[in-house]
C-alpha cells in the first residue's frame, strides 16, 4: 500500500506570537516552528499501516526550506521518502489553492490512500484535505480515529460530536483526515536518523500566480478582544494569588 | 444574477440540530445588513416534516431537497444535493453551522465551484460596505479579518456560539418547496453511529469542575489537581491532550469532541484555551484560569487569573481551600 501523508510546519504552540506591522501576518523572523499536531498523528498511523500490509510511505510538505526539518524528522521515524513542494513563505495560500498545488505535485504518484491531520494549528481551515480529495475524484473521511485496511477497501471510525462515532467503509484509493490521539507517536531512532539521510526527497516547485491563489483574503489580523474583565491576582506571586483566589471564591463568586 | 442568502440545516436522529438556529440568526443578521433574503435548505429522505419546522422562521424561503439516498448523511450526497440546490438558486452566500458534518462535506462542494469555505468564523460585518469576516487562528491566539477573494457564492461557516440560536428572528409565510435532486454514486457507506461505553462520570452534573491541560507536563502530576478537586469537591477534567496522551479516561474530556459543561466553577490549570476547548466549558458561571503564558486565550473568558507556574499555584491553592474550608 503506498501513502503519502500531509504534513505541515506550524509555530510552535508555545511560541510567544507578534503581529507584523502591517498586521497581514505575524512575525516570522525569531518564530519556533514545530510539525502541525494531527499531522504527526497522520505521519504515525502512516507507518503503523505499512508495517502491516507493507508497501510505501511518502511524506509531502509545503513551505520554505525550514520545512526540512519536518521532512528530516518523518524520514527518521520511518517514511521512505519526501515531496517537498517549494514555497516562499510570503505567499500564503487559501486552502483551495493550497490543494490544487498538492494536486499537481503529487499526479504521477497514484498513492492508495493520502492522509493528513484534521486541521492545521496556525490557520485552521480544515479544508485542504477534503479539496484535495475532491480535486483528485476521490472518496474521503474526515476526523478519523481509527482505520483498519485489513479488507478490499477501507472501514474507518470518525469522531462525531458529544461522545458519538461512527464507521464508514469506502474504496481504495481514498483520503483520511487524521485527528489526534489516534495512537502514540513513536520516537525517531538514532538509526532511523541516520537512514534518513539517504532517503529520497524531492523538490517541486509549483506554477503559482499570487493572484489566483487566493479565494480568500486576511486583511487584517489582530489580538482578540477579551469577552470578560479577568481579575488577575497575585501579581506573579503565586501563593498571593492563591489567597486571593480563595479569598474571591469564598467572598464574591460564593463557591467555597 | 446572484441573490440572497442560502442558509443549511443540519439535522441528526429525526430533530434539527440547534446549532442550525444560530445559523439561521447569521444569515438574518448579514441578509439585514446588505439587504438580502435569506432562504434556508434541508436535505434529506422524506424529512418533510423537519423542514416544515423550519419555517416557523423568518425566512424568504425554505427549500427542502429529497432524494432517498440523502436518508443517511454521506459526503457524496451532501456535496451532490447541495451543488443541485446552490447551482438552482444562485445565491451569493451560502452560511452553514460549523459543525463535524459540515465540516465533512462543505469544502467538497465549495471545491467544485473553484474555491474554498471562509470556515469556522466568529463575527461578520460590514466594512466600506465590503463583508467581512473574522476567524479565529493560531488556537485562538489571534483573530483574523478575511474578505471574500472570488465571484460568488461565499461559502462560510460559524462557530458555534458565534450567533445565539435565541436570536434567530420568528415570523412565518415561508412554505416548504420541495425540490428533487440528482444524486450521484455514493462510495462510502455508512454504519450506525454509537456512543463509546456510557460514560462512567457525568462531567454536566458536577458544580465544580478543576481541568487540567497540557501544562500538568506529565501523568504523575495529576494527583496534585486530583488532590484540589477532592478539596473543593469537583470532578477533575482535562483538555484534550491529557486524554490523548491516556493520563485521564476520554469521559473526562471537556470540549467539541468531548462533553460540554456548564458548572458553577471551572478551574482551568495550565489549559491554554484552544476554540474545541472553550466550546464546551465557557458557559461556565465562574472561570479560573491558571497559566505561565498571559496571552492564552483562556484568560479572553476567565474571571479570575493567575499568571504563573501551576506547580506552585496548585498546592497553594489547595491550602488556602482547605484553610477556608476548615
Amino acid at each position: 500500500m503506498k501513502i503519502i501523508v500531509l504534513m505541515k510546519q506550524v509555530a510552535n504552540k508555545d511560541a510567544i506570537l507578534r503581529i507584523n506591522k502591517d498586521q497581514t501576518w505575524i512575525e516570522e523572523s525569531d518564530l519556533s516552528y514545530e510539525v502541525n499536531e494531527s499531522d504527526g498523528y497522520a505521519l504515525e498511523e502512516s507507518l503503523r499501516l505499512k508495517e502491516k500490509h507493507g508497501g510505501e510511505v511518502v511524506v509531502c510538505t509545503m513551505g520554505a526550506a525550514r520545512v526540512k526539518a519536518v521532512i528530516k524528522d518523518a524520514l527518521a521515524r520511518g517514511a521512505d521518502r519526501a515531496i517537498h513542494i517549494v514555497a516562499d513563505d510570503s505567499l500564503r495560500p487559501s486552502p483551495f489553492a493550497a490543494a490544487s498545488i498538492i494536486a499537481g505535485a503529487i499526479k504521477d504518484e497514484h498513492p492508495d490512500l493520502i492522509m493528513s491531520g484534521l486541521q492545521s494549528d496556525d490557520n485552521s481551515y480544515a479544508q485542504t484535505g477534503v479539496i484535495l480529495a475532491e480535486l483528485l475524484g476521490l472518496p474521503h473521511a474526515t476526523i478519523v480515529i481509527e482505520v483498519d485496511a485489513s479488507g478490499e477497501g477501507l472501514r474507518v471510525k470518525r469522531e462525531l460530536e458529544s461522545g458519538w462515532y461512527q464507521w464508514y467503509t469506502m474504496p481504495k484509493p481514498a483520503l483520511l483526515t487524521i485527528q489526534s490521539g489516534i495512537s502514540q507517536i513513536r520516537y525517531a531512532t538514532l538509526k532511523g536518523i541516520m537512514a534518513a539521510k539517504k532517503k529520497e526527497i524531492r523538490e517541486v516547485t509549483p506554477q503559482m500566480d499570487a493572484n489566483t491563489a487566493s479565494h480568500q483574503k486576511v486583511t487584517k489580523i489582530y489580538f482578540p478582544q477579551k469577552q470578560k474583565q479577568t481579575q488577575f491576582l497575585g501579581n506573579g506571586d503565586a501563593k498571593a494569588g492563591a489567597a486571593m483566589l480563595a479569598d474571591k471564591l469564598r467572598t464574591e463568586a460564593r463557591i467555597i | 444574477m446572484k441573490h440572497g442568502i442560502l442558509v443549511f440545516i443540519e439535522h441528526r436522529a429525526g430533530a434539527i440540530n440547534k446549532i442550525s438556529y444560530e445559523a439561521i440568526a447569521a444569515a438574518q443578521d448579514i441578509g439585514a445588513k446588505l439587504n438580502q433574503p435569506v432562504s434556508a435548505v434541508l436535505l434529506g429522505a422524506n424529512f418533510q416534516d423537519l423542514a416544515q419546522q423550519v419555517t416557523a422562521y423568518k425566512l424568504d424561503g425554505v427549500m427542502y431537497a429529497d432524494n432517498e439516498k440523502l436518508a443517511e448523511y454521506t459526503p457524496d450526497g451532501y456535496a451532490d444535493a447541495m451543488e443541485n440546490v446552490v447551482r438552482a438558486r444562485d445565491p451569493f452566500l451560502v452560511i452553514f453551522p460549523h459543525t463535524y458534518l459540515v465540516r465533512d462535506f462543505a469544502p467538497k462542494l465549495s471545491a467544485r465551484f473553484g474555491k474554498g469555505v471562509i470556515s469556522d468564523c466568529i463575527r461578520a460585518g460590514l466594512e466600506n460596505g465590503e463583508l467581512v469576516f473574522s476567524r479565529r487562528i493560531f488556537l485562538g491566539k489571534i483573530d483574523a479579518d478575511v474578505v471574500p477573494n472570488s465571484d460568488a457564492p461565499v461559502f462560510a461557516t460559524f462557530q458555534s456560539g458565534a450567533y445565539r440560536g435565541e436570536t434567530a428572528e420568528k415570523g412565518e409565510g415561508a412554505a416548504v418547496e420541495t425540490m428533487a435532486v440528482e444524486v450521484g454514486e455514493i462510495r462510502m457507506k455508512p454504519e450506525p453511529a454509537f456512543q463509546e461505553v456510557k460514560s462512567a462520570v457525568d462531567l454536566t452534573k458536577a458544580e465544580i469542575i478543576v481541568a487540567v491541560g497540557r501544562g500538568i507536563k506529565g501523568q504523575e502530576n495529576l494527583q496534585l489537581v486530583e488532590k484540589l478537586a477532592q478539596i473543593l469537591g469537583g470532578e477533575v477534567a482535562a483538555s484534550r491532550p491529557i486524554c490523548d496522551a491516556g493520563w485521564l479516561p476520554i469521559d473526562r474530556q471537556i470540549g467539541s469532541s468531548g462533553q460540554t459543561v456548564a458548572p458553577k466553577l471551572y478551574i482551568a490549570l495550565g489549559i491554554s484555551g484552544a476554540i474545541q476547548h472553550l466550546v464546551g466549558m465557557k458557559n461556565a458561571s465562574t472561570i479560573v484560569a491558571v497559566n505561565k503564558d498571559p496571552e492564552a486565550p483562556i484568560f479572553d473568558i476567565a474571571d479570575y487569573g493567575i499568571v504563573g507556574d501551576i506547580f506552585e499555584v496548585i498546592p497553594a491553592l489547595t491550602e488556602e481551600v482547605k484553610k477556608l474550608k476548615g
